[in-house]
């Protein structure tokens, strides 16, 4: 513990210096209005940006690069809440109720809340990654690829039996989703699934694209042409303070997203999207009220925006304790790492102590300014909805094309969006909920890839799954689910969710409609 | 009666029958060895197995006559506007692109004043050509007379 806090120090000297301060300050104004900007997320953020970072050194490059991943995970919740576009998958849920409370005029509080929930759950969650990295990691070292099908399985099957409408409709929308993920060339034998003649298909089907067509246009869609567009408030600075009861709804949400986050960020994969996910899904089903979710449940915010910036922290255990990026953002971090001649890895903490410890120091660091920026900045990025909704949806519009096209600077992806558009909107007047198409895309390569490896290490014996203990309580856990959530279906009977009153809500696009 | 869930049921399970047929020209390897055709198609049997639990279940859901579509001529336009800019995008660059965009949908579809138009078409494609590519640095496409 001694030796942790004299590292600390060590990172806090480095960390607090004018020169790292000053970068520190410019990341999180950066990956803010990166974050802001509909369609752009903190992928594009930071690849865009990683050219600016190879002329400085390793540690003030690490904490521009983190202060613009955390900026843009808070400025993402604003573009969310007030617009229902995401700024990156993981915004996805917070959409959902977050623009209900835009909607009923509650878009200050619904800011607030994001913004403190994130700064409390970024916080802690460092505290986390400095004392739990170790043990977590070498936790994390026993997943195997079983134990990836199973956890993956699982995260699905739980997010449909936790959804509020239809269990098969959710799980065709994940199945939709997979299948939409395995465009494109499969790494294990180069085949080019589903190409129609397009090379811009290789890499597979972007989730920004689909997730600024699912969510962004296909809100434009359905709400431009009516008769009554949606009201734009203009709220006063007063009324951007959360109610008391939003308070109190709010702080065991907050709590259980930052552990939760965490927890599931420390697993490689796309973990603060998988987080808000789940982190939304257990506020519903902890909740007195779970039919208020979908119309503006305060905790439907709290939640999965700790959760995403809690796994935030997560992510980077992998990423610093083992040399893995545990998601494309990371990834990209750890490509700038090599740029700089740093192996990531766990000879890293010893070799290389400034940089880890200057990096967990910085954090708190961005964590403050973060919240220094957002709260007093939440009164100017509320004027946004001043704006008049015939000029507001066509900027918009410009940006989710602007966004869309420079992640890979081809207009395939402006398509991609136009049709996940259409489809969203399509969808929505059926009822459907879009949410598990997109985790579904970001989890496919994955599945597959973990289901194909899995195979090959028992020689074909699908018996690996039920051989190893962690992959076999998933994979038991997820059947039950399964089990549980399909039984209405064949008993027409009355399950837990029916009682609750979460019985299929009207979908979002509906809402407010005659 | 034709419900809203039953429709849907049957189109997304001709969807999935399509992907099946897709899927064919793919090695399916086998049980043991997955190609790269096994995921695709088991994919597609999901999604045809609750695409039918859908419809057999969609009997009580609303009925499909009462689907409205009162924002349908703004919803093509708009659809119209975005296949628009993906094929003039590369071809005239993404200001002159953006201006059209802008010029049709506020004057077209919103009926703005002229006056209007012209100033938010030009403020929004010049500004953000700028804050995208000259300070962000995102190479965006520039048309004829690198405009």
């Amino acid at each position: 513990m001694v030796e942790t806090l004299q590292n600390l120090y060590l990172g806090f000297s480095i960390a607090l210096s004018p020169s790292v301060l000053i970068y520190a300050f410019a990341g999180c104004i950066i990956g803010t209005l990166v974050g802001i900007l509909p369609g752009v997320g903190p992928l594009a953020g930071i690849s865009l940006l990683l050219p600016a970072s190879f002329g400085l050194n390793a540690t003030t490059a690490m904490v521009l690069l983190a202060g613009i991943y955390y900026g843009a995970m808070y400025g993402g919740s604003t573009t969310s809440i007030l617009m229902r576009i995401p700024g990156e998958a993981a915004s996805v849920m917070t959409c959902i109720d977050g623009y209900a409370m835009t909607r009923k005029g509650r878009a200050g509080p619904a800011l607030a809340i994001a913004a403190i929930g994130s700064y409390f759950a970024g916080t802690v969650s460092v505290v986390g990654l400095m004392l739990l990295a170790p043990p977590l990691a070498s936790f994390a070292l026993r997943f195997g690829p079983p134990e990836y099908v199973a956890l993956l399985l699982l995260g699905l099957l739980a997010l449909a039996y936790m959804s509020g409408g239809s269990v098969p409709k959710a799980l065709a929308m994940a199945a939709l989703g997979l299948l939409l993920g395995m465009i494109g060339i499969d790494p294990m034998t180069g085949y080019f699934r589903f190409h129609y003649g397009l090379v811009e298909l290789g890499d597979g089907i972007g989730v920004v694209p689909v997730a600024v067509g699912l969510f962004g246009l296909s809100e434009i869609l359905l709400t431009a042409g009516q008769s009554t567009p949606p009201a734009v408030m203009k709220p006063r600075l007063r009324e951007l303070l959360p109610s008391r009861q939003e308070w109190r709804d709010s702080v065991w949400s907050i709590g259980r997203g930052t552990v939760l986050g965490f927890l599931i960020g420390i697993i490689p994969g796309s973990a603060h999207i998988i987080s808000s996910f789940v982190s939304y899904a257990v506020e519903r089903r902890l909740s007195r009220h779970p039919e208020r979710f979908g119309h503006g449940a305060v905790e439907g915010v709290a939640g999965p925006e700790s959760a995403n910036n809690s796994a935030t922290s997560g992510a980077f255990v992998p990423m610093l304790a083992l040399g893995v990026p545990s998601g494309p953002i990371p990834a990209v971090m750890l490509a700038a790492m090599m740029v700089h001649g740093i192996s990531p890895g766990p000879l890293l903490i010893m070799q290389q102590p400034d940089l880890f410890w200057g990096f967990i120091a910085s954090m708190y660091v961005g964590n403050v300014v973060l919240l220094i920026l957002n709260l007093p900045l939440v009164g100017i990025f509320v004027n946004l909805l001043r704006i008049p909704y015939p000029f507001l949806y066509p900027a918009i519009l410009v940006f989710s094309v602007v966004g869309v096209y420079a992640v890979n600077g081809s207009v395939v992806d402006v398509w991609i969006m136009a049709v996940m558009g259409v489809l969203g909107y399509l969808l929505r007047k059926f009822e459907f909920e879009t949410a598990p198409i997109v985790l579904g895309l970001v989890l496919a390569p994955m599945l597959e890839m973990s289901l194909r490896q899995s195979l090959a290490l028992s020689s074909g014996s699908y018996a690996v799954f039920v051989t190893r203990p962690i992959a076999a309580t998933m994979l038991g856990l997820g059947l039950a689910i399964l089990l549980l959530s399909l039984r209405p279906v064949f008993t027409r009977g009355l399950d837990w969710r029916r009682r609750l009153g979460l019985e299929s809500k009207p979908s979002l696009g509906e809402e407010g409609k005659p | 009666m034709l419900t809203r869930d039953r429709v849907a049921g049957v189109v997304i399970l001709l969807f999935s029958l399509a992907v099946m047929w897709e899927t064919r020209v793919l090695p399916l390897g086998n049980f043991h060895n997955p190609g790269p055709g096994y995921m695709p198609m088991l994919l597609a049997i999901v999604l045809g197995a609750m695409a039918i639990l859908v419809a057999l279940g969609g009997g009580g859901s609303l009925p499909l006559r009462s689907l409205a579509w009162p924002e349908k001529r703004h919803a093509l336009a708009i659809l119209a506007g975005c296949a628009f800019t993906a094929l003039a995008m590369e071809r005239i660059g993404y200001r002159l692109t953006v201006i059209l965009l802008l010029g049709f949908i506020l004057w077209v579809v919103e009926r703005k004043r002229p006056v209007v138009v012209v100033a938010t078409a030009l403020g929004l494609s010049l500004g953000t050509f700028y804050l995208f590519s000259t300070l962000l640095r995102v190479p965006l496409p520039v048309g004829p007379g690198r405009f």
